[in-house]
């Protein structure tokens, strides 16, 4: 994607984000924002700061707090020819307007046979920060692919961050983007140049030899994290970054699996029926024979994310807690 | 300014219909008629399939609201939508086979009844759950205002979606971001088996207009006149600038919630009275023959060429065929 001569330069993950709406909009009329808090506040994590002063209020704009009337509008404005980001404030607020984004924006084009694709993006700040509890905190991407229709993105960089929104934002299908909340502060190297993070397709962060650990988001860096600790060790780990939940790569996955003969999955949603299921299972499906060690999968326990510290901490997933499931595959 | 909802009356003389609008009228709500009872027969006989809502009795509504918008303008629809996307102007025939789940169909045998949607002529689909159409119409009239045209989006809904969260939530918005868009409710007495007023705070739907700051009319649903006249105001305001505003039709639902409801909810006495008393197209032919405006050989020029257009959807539908089942996968992505 990008070549080693491109020049790099260094920014926060929001700022990413920011560059992303700010060349789409640019790029094309039909792309507009709205969610709460955006226009006087910038978004509530500072992301969309100094995007009504480029665009104007007509383009970025504040709404009610109406989660459904926000999503609901824009799949109607996208079928009525535009091209809209909707923000959720916080990927828990999904809840409220749950049948605007499962009934309605993921299904009108293939009920519909095909007359209009639903074009918006549905940026979905998740995760942990703050000590937010159980309804700011959550992480909630595998409701989400369950459905067909959606495609499921979640970047763990800002470099992915931009990319793959700036793809999201001219793909024709509805997307919903999770953006992790505790990374809008990660810094990190993104190309001067303009770019895009295509859709669909994982990284191999790293190669390794002995397991292939598949994470995204936020876990991904705790992932790269246990990788080292791992290393040290003299396990040898291949870190796979997922970057889109669905369509999920199989073709990376598979190969990877192939190459290192034993699969962990990461993530810091709830381990029941999470992403690292369906991966597992598809891994079960189809490489079974390529295993060498049952399939590991770490994941939050199952309850709601608490407030206590101690609580919140036990809940959390680690880099620790990575390198110690899978010390046991080996 | 608009605390009370306004009850309005047809006023106009029909001297001052043009012959056009009159044909349009009659021709629509006898075409959706018939349409419906030949969904109706064919549903008994096995040959369409799924949940079917007949829009039988309320043809008026969507008739009076249709004749003032164009084919650039959208609405959204309920799962009781035959009707209205008729008097929208779709295709007959590619309905038809929609409901047959023929390959053929407007939405390639992929929606069926309660996902019927042409956006051809601005329809923008029907839908299976009530009071899912509220937003997107506000999202369709946000983008005319953004595109600065001067179209509208209206949002069909029934006495039963009036209590869903989604109609607050969107002509909340509508209003505060004066959208042209028009909420028509249909107040055909009955959410599926429940009368509405066991359910709903209000007599009027339209009394809910005021707490939105917009204004709310009440009209005879199945008086196409009166639907028509006060349904033009309220577009052309919409078409100004003016913003939403929220226009109740009064009328019946004569038919069950669907096709062989066994309606233990109500006796056919009622039914045929309301039938006798209220039916929109008998009301139509006495006023039009009464006033000469329309001769009783037009009428039954209209109706021929309505049966004609009917019975070759009819054939297209049936001799169409059903989707190859690699269209399983189509039309999943872009």
């Amino acid at each position: 994607m990008c070549k080693a001569v491109d020049t790099m330069k260094t920014i926060t993950f929001s700022q990413a984000t920011l560059e992303a709406m700010q060349e789409e909009m640019a790029r094309d009329e039909r792309v507009f924002v709205m969610g709460e808090d955006i226009v006087r506040q910038g978004g509530i994590f500072g992301q969309f700061k100094g995007l009504p002063d480029m665009f104007g209020a007509g383009r970025v704009m504040d709404t009610p707090i109406s989660e459904t009337a926000i999503v609901g509008a824009c799949v109607g404005a996208a079928l009525a020819g535009m091209r809209p980001v909707a923000d959720m404030h916080f990927a828990d607020f999904a809840g409220v307007c749950f049948d605007e984004i499962y009934n309605q924006m993921a299904k009108i084009y293939y009920m519909f046979g095909g007359q209009k694709p639903v074009s918006m993006v549905l940026r979905a700040p998740d995760g942990l920060v703050n000590q937010a509890a159980a309804q700011h905190s959550q992480s909630l991407e595998a409701f989400f692919m369950h459905i067909p229709g959606l495609k499921v993105v979640s970047p763990s960089n800002p470099a992915d961050a931009k990319g793959l929104l700036k793809a999201s934002i001219r793909d024709d299908n509805p997307i919903m983007y999770f953006e992790h909340k505790s990374l809008f502060s990660m810094k990190g190297e993104v190309p001067e140049e303009e770019y895009l993070t295509p859709i669909g397709k994982a990284k191999v962060v790293k190669e390794g030899a002995d397991v292939t650990l598949v994470s995204y988001s936020m876990t991904m860096n705790l992932s790269i994290k246990a990788a080292e600790i791992l290393e040290k060790e003299g396990i040898s780990v291949e870190l796979v970054d997922l970057r889109t939940i669905s369509p999920i790569d199989k073709e990376t996955l598979l190969d990877s699996v192939a190459k290192t003969t034993r699969l962990a999955i990461a993530h810091e949603a709830v381990k029941q029926g999470g992403v690292g299921a369906e991966i597992a299972a598809i891994v079960a499906e189809e490489a079974v024979d390529c295993l060498d060690a049952p399939i590991v999968r770490i994941g939050a326990p199952f309850t709601p994310v608490p407030f206590a510290r101690p609580l919140e901490q036990a809940y959390r997933i680690t880099p620790e807690k990575i390198a110690a499931a899978i010390r046991t595959m080996m | 300014m608009c605390a009370q909802p306004v009850r309005k009356e047809a006023t106009l003389p029909l001297t001052k219909y043009s012959k056009e609008t009159l044909t349009f009228f009659y021709e629509t709500m006898v075409k959706i008629r018939n349409f419906e009872l030949t969904v109706e027969k064919f549903f008994f006989d096995g040959e369409i399939p799924g949940f079917v809502h007949l829009y039988v009795g309320e043809e008026a509504t969507a008739t009076g609201m249709m004749a003032n918008l164009r084919k650039t303008d959208y609405i959204q629809s309920t799962h009781r939508g035959h009707g209205h996307t008729i008097a929208k102007g779709a295709d007959l025939k590619k309905m038809m086979a929609e409901l047959f789940g023929k390959s053929t169909g407007s939405c390639k045998g992929k929606g069926g009844s309660m996902h019927i949607a042409d956006f051809s002529v601005g329809m923008l689909g029907a839908n299976g759950i009530v009071g899912g159409g509220f937003t997107m119409a506000t999202g369709a009239a946000l983008a005319q205002k953004m595109q600065e045209t001067d179209g509208v989006s209206v949002a069909f809904f029934g006495d039963g979606a009036s209590n869903r969260g989604t109609f607050h939530e969107a002509a909340n918005m509508a209003a505060a971001w004066k959208l042209p868009v028009i909420f028509l409710c249909e107040n055909n007495q009955w959410a599926s088996t429940t009368p509405y007023r066991t359910t709903t705070s209000v007599d009027d739907i339209a009394d809910r207009a005021a707490g939105y700051g917009m204004p709310g009319v009440i009209v005879d649903g199945n008086d196409v006149f009166a639907v028509y006249e006060a349904a033009k105001e309220l577009v052309e305001r919409a078409r100004g600038g003016e913003g939403p505003s929220l226009l109740e039709c009064k009328t019946y639902r004569i038919k069950g919630h669907f096709v062989g409801d066994p309606e233990m909810y109500r006796t056919k006495d009622e039914v045929r009275r309301k039938l006798d008393e209220t039916d929109p197209i008998p009301r139509f032919e006495n006023k039009v023959i009464k006033a000469r405006a329309m001769t009783k050989k037009e009428l039954e020029a209209i109706r021929k060429k309505v049966d004609e257009e009917l019975k070759e959807a009819l054939e297209f539908a049936r001799t169409s065929p059903v989707p190859a089942e690699s269209a399983l996968f189509e039309d999943l992505y872009v």
